[in-house]
């Protein structure tokens, strides 16, 4: 209860067997990514994540961050080892999961509504329907009265909102960002994680976070994936146990919060110097 | 505003300058192409003024052997030549053009064997091989529209596949993420992506299509608007000459614009009344 809020917390990746008992959506067994033959991307990951979590991946720039949430997605193969999503091992992207893009992704020459709607066009849903899903998540992401726009009259931070209504409107099991909040201000970044925190109760997705903000990840994550540098190696795993229910701007002030981002970074440090 | 900057590059070293101007006055206030065109042709009339060249007249007097022509029908008889070649010339190079240049941008294979004979084309003086054209063609229509086809074809396919090789990887991606067919990434995705720079080089290549017309007839044989050109030159009557030339750049420039409407219309609603 106390300053214990390291419950996991291993210096390699094996996992431990015990892990499998627990419900893990996506496994992800021995996988290499080596680049054009030269760059090793990552270097063998192994790792569940569990159905209904928050996951993030937290590493340097440049560690593999965005080459294993592709290779989860089925949008970049792997040089070796094995993704299960349900069980079922992944050779392409599924109707399960659903990316956030870093830089939005959003057609420019769409309104915000067919932008949302996108996912649910390429599966063949009528106009009607996906457009009423579509409304749906884009009140859910704050953005009602801004159907017709084009992503051009927006701000990073609603635009980004636009792809998370995009990912959400598909309902997939899982949600893979790719480093979702790094486009936008800190003022809109903060508010943005206080609305995931309350759109994790809603939607009880399992999520996948890229990023390289330990406050960040502390802030979000039920459990949090250090990478190492270039090789990308599971570095350490932590499991951060913040009660999020209270005021946002007080957890920023727990000395659980500060604490944890003490302690990462203490570790984070040992690559940077 | 983002437009302009987008063209601007798009169209790069090989920018032309009829298409540059016609996507600048596309962009800019009403009031402000007037002015621009006002000041052009106001001072084209004092320079006609000053005498500096007999064979120079000045903007009013262009004007009304403009007008003259125009009311002979001898313009209306030339335009209908020229055009054959013309638009025969553009449709062969648009079709041809803008497929093999997606298709470039979509296969590898077939942009190593395709995009040399285009970069070659696009590097060659054509004017310099109409000759050669000529021998092997005669002088009849196929000529004519060979060389519009050799000025405007190469612009075309070269920048519909930059166009599509610029197309953002996030998007492309991001619609096989949802699980996008590759027709559905292609028609849905790539094709509309690259629909603004693809349309720079189509207005460009129109644009060189206009000369390669007028250098034809200028060139192989006397026929329409350049017979309109040679004749009047020959006869001294350069007033008419001058309002010749002053109709086929007014012409390719209204087609120009004419294009930029149509690809926002067509492809950008977001554009739409910005
Ligand atoms: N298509 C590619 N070809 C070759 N090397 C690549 C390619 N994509 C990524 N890499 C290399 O693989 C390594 C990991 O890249 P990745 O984009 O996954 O890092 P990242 O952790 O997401 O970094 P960032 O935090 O900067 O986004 C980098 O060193 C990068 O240079
Ligand atoms: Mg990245």
């Amino acid at each position: 209860m106390n300053v214990t809020h390291l419950s996991e917390s291993r210096a390699h990746s094996a996992p431990a067997a015990g892990d499998a008992a627990r419900d893990a959506i996506i496994e992800v067994e021995g996988i290499h990514k080596i680049y054009g033959g030269s760059v090793t991307a990552l270097e063998n990951i192994n790792l569940d994540f569990h159905r209904g979590a928050l996951t993030s991946l937290l590493g340097p720039s440049g560690c593999g961050k965005t080459t294993l949430l592709k290779i989860l997605a089925g949008l970049l193969q792997p040089t070796s080892g094995e993704v299960r999503v349900n069980g079922t091992p992944v050779t392409g992207p599924g109707p399960e999961r659903a990316f956030v893009f870093q830089d939005f992704a959003l057609m420019p020459w769409a309104t915000v509504l067919r932008n949302a709607a996108y996912g649910l066009e390429l599966r063949g849903v009528s106009l009607r329907e996906r457009e009423e899903r579509a409304r749906h998540y884009i009140d859910e992401v704050g953005l009602s009265g801004f159907e017709d726009k084009y992503p051009h009259e927006l701000s990073g931070g609603m635009r980004q909102r636009v792809g998370l209504a995009r990912a959400l409107a598909v309902d997939a099991d899982v949600l893979l960002m790719d480093e979702p909040f790094s486009a936008v201000d800190e003022q809109t970044r903060r508010k943005f994680q206080e609305d995931l925190i309350r759109l994790r109760e809603i939607e009880k997705k399992t999520f996948l976070l890229v990023t390289h903000s330990i406050e960040e990840a502390v802030y979000l994550s039920d459990r949090i994936v250090l990478l190492s540098p270039r090789p990308g190696r599971v570095a350490q795993i932590v499991t951060p146990e913040i009660d999020r229910s209270g005021d946002p701007d007080a957890i920023r002030r727990t000395p659980e919060y500060l604490d944890l981002i003490d302690e990462i970074w203490a570790g984070l440090r040992t690559y940077v110097e | 505003m983002a437009s302009t900057t987008q063209t601007n590059a798009a169209e790069g070293p090989v920018a032309g300058l009829t298409s540059r101007w016609a996507s600048a006055a596309a962009d800019t206030p009403a009031i402000w192409k007037i002015l621009s065109l006002a000041l052009i042709f106001g001072a084209w009339e004092i320079a006609g003024r000053t005498n500096f060249n007999y064979a120079f007249p000045g903007f009013l007097e262009t004007m009304a052997a403009l007008w003259e022509m125009i009311a002979d029908g001898s313009m209306g008889a030339a335009y209908l030549r020229t055009a054959e070649p013309l638009v025969l010339g553009l449709v062969i190079s648009l079709a041809i053009g803008v497929s093999s240049g997606v298709a470039m941008g979509l296969r590898r294979d077939v942009e190593w064997l395709t995009l040399p004979i285009f970069i070659t084309m696009q590097a060659a003086p054509m004017a310099a091989l109409i000759p050669l054209v000529t021998f092997v063609y005669g002088i009849g229509l196929a000529s004519k529209v060979l060389a519009v086809v050799m000025l405007s074809l190469p612009v075309i396919a070269i920048n519909s596949y930059k166009a599509v090789r610029n197309v953002p990887s996030s998007l492309v991606d991001m619609s096989r993420s949802f699980m996008g067919s590759r027709r559905q990434q292609v028609f849905g995705i790539i094709l509309p992506a690259a629909s603004p720079m693809m349309f720079a080089g189509i207005r460009l290549g129109v644009a060189e299509g206009f000369s390669g017309a007028v250098l034809a007839e200028l060139l192989i044989t006397p026929t329409g608007i350049g017979d309109l050109i040679t004749y009047n030159r020959s006869i001294a009557k350069f007033a008419h000459m001058y309002a010749a030339i002053f109709s086929i750049v007014a012409l390719a420039v209204i087609t120009v614009s004419l294009l930029h409407r149509l690809e926002v219309t067509l492809f950008r609603p977001e554009k739409r009344g910005v």
